[in-house]
């Protein structure tokens, strides 16, 4: 397996300095090369677990191994997309693409290396612009570049769309299923949207929530690309719908409680 | 532009004004001159260079003042972002030190250091270094956390970090750390000046009352004020907007 993840637990402590169950006894094998969807409702701690896969969270119990490795920091073998595109704004594109590669290789080589990302998201034309000058949309392609850039070989997504408008998610669900055919990378994305999770990925990992817990593992057998098989999206979506309903619910009604 | 030409009226007006009073004798010049008096002590000041020597000595001041300021302030305000211990002894204390005008430190500068120039430069250092650390405490804790996860994801950690994300990220507030350390060691300086020896701009408004010349007064008077508005409105306030535009602080 590429990626062990084996009874993690994590806690968090309340106002009331009180232990909170936010993921209990989390197991997950992932080969290499594979798209795996992590899907739940807000609040279920799935992007707490791709932090602790990051190495950005300390897990309270268990261990979690990426290509045979112990994670215990964030290392440069797991490039991380963040909702928001997290683009150092007094650099410019270039230079935010640039930034993972400057201590090891000289600039000539990590600005060929930054470019050559930048044409994968279409964003050849922008290197000199700064982040406030471009679009949402834009913005997070470059924060893929970047990731790319370090040439990891597991890209965590922690709802790296969520924040764009629908036409926008579209067109970057076509380019990033691109861009993982082509870099063959291991691909963890974290996200509330079934449809999004059904269009891109091999697996999905449906969590449930309060405490966090993997409800199910479903392999996702439609052919790609899926846009050519709607029906079967919708089936599985429906399926899909209705386990996670109940949690969904359970979310609402304590959030309504409060 | 059309804000410019209504501030340039309403400046004409006041001038006006004045020369009109001042001409219908509504009072006496030793108590307020007339603007052409003051132009005219302006250009003789000029004219014999005794303004221009005191405007090169405040501000050969002022540049050594803030820049030990703006370095020493930004050094103990890492510290204090840094440390918990440093913020709650020393950040105690520079707080309670910021709410002291600096010009009360100058007898005891004097006694340090003498009636010279370095004790003016140590009221005119107390007067914007304190400003400076607290904002340089806040730029860095203020700091998004999200920039440096990032940052930590691409191998980034410990000095490296720091220097490429943190200090960086916290632009916005060293500018405006500077424009207020500017503003109260200009202030500083000026006070300072007026009690000790010239030359200086501060000196030659004490000089110039003691021999009661109020045209120059007044005419040192609108030589700082024009200065203090240039550089806060012309310099640090475009600097300001720019950086915030930049950092994403406004759209």
């Amino acid at each position: 397996m590429f990626i062990e993840i084996n009874h993690i637990n994590k806690q968090f402590l309340n106002k009331e300095n009180e232990p909170v169950d936010i993921l209990k006894d989390i197991n997950l094998s992932i080969d290499k090369g594979e798209f795996i969807s992590i899907l739940g409702p807000s609040g279920c701690g799935k992007s707490t677990l791709l932090n602790i896969v990051a190495g950005l969270t300390k897990a309270t119990e268990g261990e979690i191994f990426v290509n045979d490795t112990k994670v215990t920091k964030p290392g440069k073998d797991r490039g991380m997309v963040f909702q928001q595109a997290a683009l150092f704004p007094w650099l410019n594109v270039i230079e935010n693409v640039t930034f993972p590669l400057k201590k090891e290789m000289s600039k000539k080589e990590s600005i060929e290396i930054a470019k050559k990302y930048l044409q994968m998201v279409q964003l050849g034309k922008y290197t000199e612009h700064y982040p406030h000058e471009l679009s949402g949309g834009m913005q997070q392609r470059v924060a893929i570049a970047r990731a790319l850039a370090m040439n990891p070989e597991t890209l965590l997504m922690d709802e790296p769309f969520g924040a764009l408008d629908e036409q926008t998610r579209s067109r970057l669900h076509t380019q990033l299923e691109t861009i993982w055919t082509e870099t063959k990378k291991t691909i963890l994305f974290v996200t509330h949207s079934i449809s999004e999770s059904i269009k891109l990925s091999d697996r999905i990992i449906v969590m449930g929530t309060k405490p966090g817990i993997i409800l199910q593992d479903i392999k996702v057998d439609i052919p790609r690309p899926r846009e050519e098989h709607k029906q079967e999206m919708i089936e599985l979506e429906d399926y899909i719908m209705s386990f996670l309903k109940k949690e969904i619910d359970k979310v609402v009604s304590e959030e309504l409680a409060v | 532009m059309k804000k410019f030409i209504r501030q340039v009226i309403f400046f004409i007006v006041v001038v006006f004004l004045w020369e009109l009073g001042s001409r219908l004798e509504l009072w006496m010049p030793i108590i307020l001159p007339s603007p052409s008096m003051v132009l005219e002590s302006l250009v003789q000041g000029f004219g014999d260079k005794t303004l221009i020597y005191d405007l090169v000595a405040s501000f050969k001041r002022l540049f050594i003042g803030l820049g030990i300021s703006l370095v020493l302030g930004s050094l103990i305000g890492i510290l204090l972002a840094k440390s918990k211990y440093a913020d709650d002894t020393i950040g105690s204390l520079i707080l309670a030190l910021q709410s002291v005008p600096s010009i009360v430190w100058l007898p005891l500068a004097i006694m340090w250091f003498g009636m010279n120039e370095v004790s003016v430069i140590f009221v005119v250092v107390l007067g914007g270094t304190f400003v400076m650390t607290l904002n340089m405490r806040m730029g860095i804790k203020n700091v998004s956390p999200l920039y440096i996860q990032a940052a930590q994801t691409m191998g980034s950690k410990g000095i490296d970090l720091f220097i490429r994300v943190v200090f960086p990220a916290s632009i916005p507030y060293v500018v405006t750390g500077a424009r207020l350390a500017w503003a109260f060691a200009w202030r500083a300086l000026m006070a300072g000046e007026l009690l000790s020896t010239g030359p200086g701009l501060g000196y030659t408004l004490q000089y110039a009352s003691d021999f009661g010349d109020m045209s120059l007064v007044i005419g040192v008077i609108v030589i700082i004020g024009v200065i203090g508005s240039v550089v806060d409105q012309f310099i640090f306030n475009r600097v300001e907007k720019s950086v915030s535009r930049r950092w994403g602080l406004e759209s």
